[in-house]
């Protein structure tokens, strides 16, 4: 039975956050099974991988009951190239927690809450059936909602109220949604939904729910007028924890915006309109916002939200080519900004503080080690031949065809500033001389650590930026992916046919 | 009863948006909790009301004999409810702890993380 994969990611994940709670007395058992099983969930994302590309879509009926009846479980090439992702900064973040995280945290199960969270990233990666869906992002943010609070620190707990809100909000709508569409379906699983919403007459109605997804899943992935929670709370938990966040949470959300909008509410061009017009001023209010920023990871939080941008205007172009080209930057942006992140945490245990103005002279102190760091950061403006650059080519070469020049002057003055800003970091944090910064009391700076500890931070970082640099150089490979993923999105009957088996 | 419904998930919406707008964090919970209910109400109108129909299915038959109301927005709102159930207890632990730590329950004082620094 070779589609039982589709379970695995998900059946992985869930024995090892249980195997973690049963070891909760001891945090050193619980670190060898989080680093150990996170390599065995990434061997079964690969193989995930491997077999969806040879064999096609793979569906799991749960319990045998046959669609649209019973919860589907899909593996697309969509699908299992995020869950391979999940598991490529699953990996990485399990080590570099082990290698950061204070050890009162860990004690209060910081991993099995982490592995939680990465359940349900799988879940709601793998799932076809909209209610499911909503049932993942629950298991999702809540896990969140304990990482984001977990220390219980005066600047977490604010972050936490914010996010909580929002999110809960974010929830709610999606609920409402989903009611809304029941209610005009009778179905809930999303190729069913494809099939009856086409056929609906009543499109008014239609647009009304598509943009409650729309909004819903907007606050989650921070699109423009939605996104202030965002780095209002992503910089307040421990780097670890940012990285988690900044890579997948939001993803999650335009992976659910590019799942819903390229198989049930298509071919609308008053929706791809609202849908390229947000794109464009998400990255332009996420490039002026991390341009006023003097607090790093406050910096890579509204770069998060610029570059969010760029992936949904993919999909508001709704071309093969544009599509592939989102789903080329979602790779790109993953691995990058969970390695962007971690950067950060590195840059706190050398100096102490996240302040620009407080920061530098770590090129002087660490000439290999600032050499690393730079990776992300240029794979991030995407100068070739690094792996930010080929999404962004088919992207503008997309909006060319439409005619679109404001879109290419808001996605060229996002990547412009994201050069400016990038450039400023290299200059205030790792090039000018550095100031003298009173000593904090208690603080285990990184030149004090034992060796191990030093792999530990730094092992996660090279790990990470050899994947951004293969995806750069390497690129022909991605590209391939990418543009299978378009094309199986842009085709939902495949879809459709393999959930439903008709 | 649908029209009695309607105007119940209305306000349930309306007065929990409200709430939320307002500045003191209990009545920001409060206004999620009555959104939550309106949703879960919403399911339930939506999934159409029908009066005194279980979907059993008679012992002497094999299919059902008339319209019957339909289980899934039950099964769907009972998720629902004890996810936000979940929920709910965790933000009323958050409040409690915010209070503790910043000392104030006025949003308005909860901005340290959004000054420039």
């Amino acid at each position: 039975m070779i589609q039982h994969i589709v379970l695995y990611p998900i059946i992985v994940q869930l024995l090892l956050a249980i195997l973690l709670l049963f070891s909760w007395n001891s945090v050193k058992i619980q670190k060898y099974i989080s680093a150990g099983g996170s390599i065995i969930s990434l061997l079964v994302a690969i193989g995930l991988m491997i077999t969806v590309w040879n064999e096609g879509t793979l569906t799991i009926q749960a319990g045998g009951w046959k669609a649209p009846f019973g919860i589907t479980f899909v593996a697309d090439a969509f699908a299992a190239t995020m869950v391979l992702l999940t598991a490529i900064s699953g990996i990485a973040v399990s080590f570099f927690t082990v290698g950061t995280i204070l050890k009162a945290r860990l004690k209060f199960g910081f991993l099995p809450v982490l592995h939680f969270l990465f359940l349900g990233l799988n879940g709601a990666f793998l799932t076809g059936d909209i209610f499911n869906l909503y049932v993942w992002f629950e298991i999702i943010i809540i896990s969140s909602f304990v990482l984001i609070t977990l220390g219980g620190e005066k600047k977490q707990i604010e972050g936490a109220v914010k996010y909580f809100t929002l999110n809960i909000f974010a929830s709610i709508i999606f609920l409402t949604a989903i009611a809304v569409l029941y209610g005009l379906t009778g179905s809930l699983n999303m190729a069913d939904l494809a099939l009856k919403i086409a056929a609906l007459e009543n499109r008014g109605l239609v647009e009304v729910t598509a943009i409650l997804f729309l909004i819903g899943f907007g606050i989650k992935a921070a699109i423009f007028p939605l996104y202030f929670w965002l780095p209002a709370s992503y910089h307040t938990p421990p780097p670890a924890v940012s990285a988690v966040f900044g890579g997948l949470l939001t993803k999650v959300g335009v992976y659910a915006l590019i799942r819903v909008f390229t198989l049930i509410f298509v071919g609308d061009a008053f929706l791809e309109n609202i849908i390229l017009v947000l794109a464009g001023f998400t990255m332009v209010a996420g490039a002026l916002g991390a341009l006023a920023q003097n607090n790093i990871a406050k910096v890579f939080s509204y770069l998060i939200i610029c570059h969010i941008g760029y992936m949904i205007l993919g999909l508001g172009l709704y071309t093969e080519a544009a599509i592939a080209g989102a789903i080329f930057y979602i790779i790109h942006d993953i691995v990058v900004k969970t390695n962007l992140f971690m950067v950060s945490g590195l840059i706190y245990r050398i100096k102490g503080t996240y302040s620009m103005r407080d920061l530098g002279g770590i090129y002087a102190k660490y000439p290999l080690l600032s050499l690393l760091m730079i990776v992300p950061l240029f794979s991030l403006v995407g100068i070739p031949p690094f792996s930010g650059f080929w999404p962004k080519l088919s992207l503008i070469t997309e909006s060319f065809k439409i005619d679109n020049y404001w879109l290419i002057a808001a996605l060229l003055f996002g990547t412009f500033i994201t050069l400016f800003v990038v450039a400023r970091i290299w200059a205030e944090v790792f090039w000018k001389k550095g100031k003298k910064i009173p000593e904090i009391q208690n603080f285990r700076y990184f030149h004090l650590l034992k060796i191990e500890k030093k792999i530990e931070i730094i092992g996660p970082i090279v790990f990470l930026a050899i994947i951004s640099l293969y995806i750069g150089f390497g690129a022909e490979n991605i590209q391939q992916l990418a543009m299978r993923v378009g094309e199986e999105l842009m085709n939902n009957e495949n879809y459709i046919q393999a959930v439903l088996g008709k | 009863m649908e029209f009695l419904l309607a105007i119940l998930i209305g306000l349930l919406y309306a007065s929990g948006l409200y709430m939320m707008l307002r500045r003191s964090l209990v009545k920001l919970i409060i206004g999620l909790i009555l959104l939550g209910n309106g949703a879960n109400l919403l399911i339930f109108l939506l999934g159409r009301i029908t009066k005194g129909k279980p979907p059993i299915i008679p012992e002497e038959s094999y299919n059902f004999l008339d319209a019957y109301a339909d289980p899934v927005p039950q099964a769907l709102i009972l998720t629902a409810i004890v996810i936000s159930f979940g929920l709910q207890s965790f933000a009323i632990v958050l409040i409690k702890r915010a209070y503790k730590v910043v000392k104030t329950d006025d949003l308005d004082q909860m901005n340290s993380t959004d000054e420039f620094s």
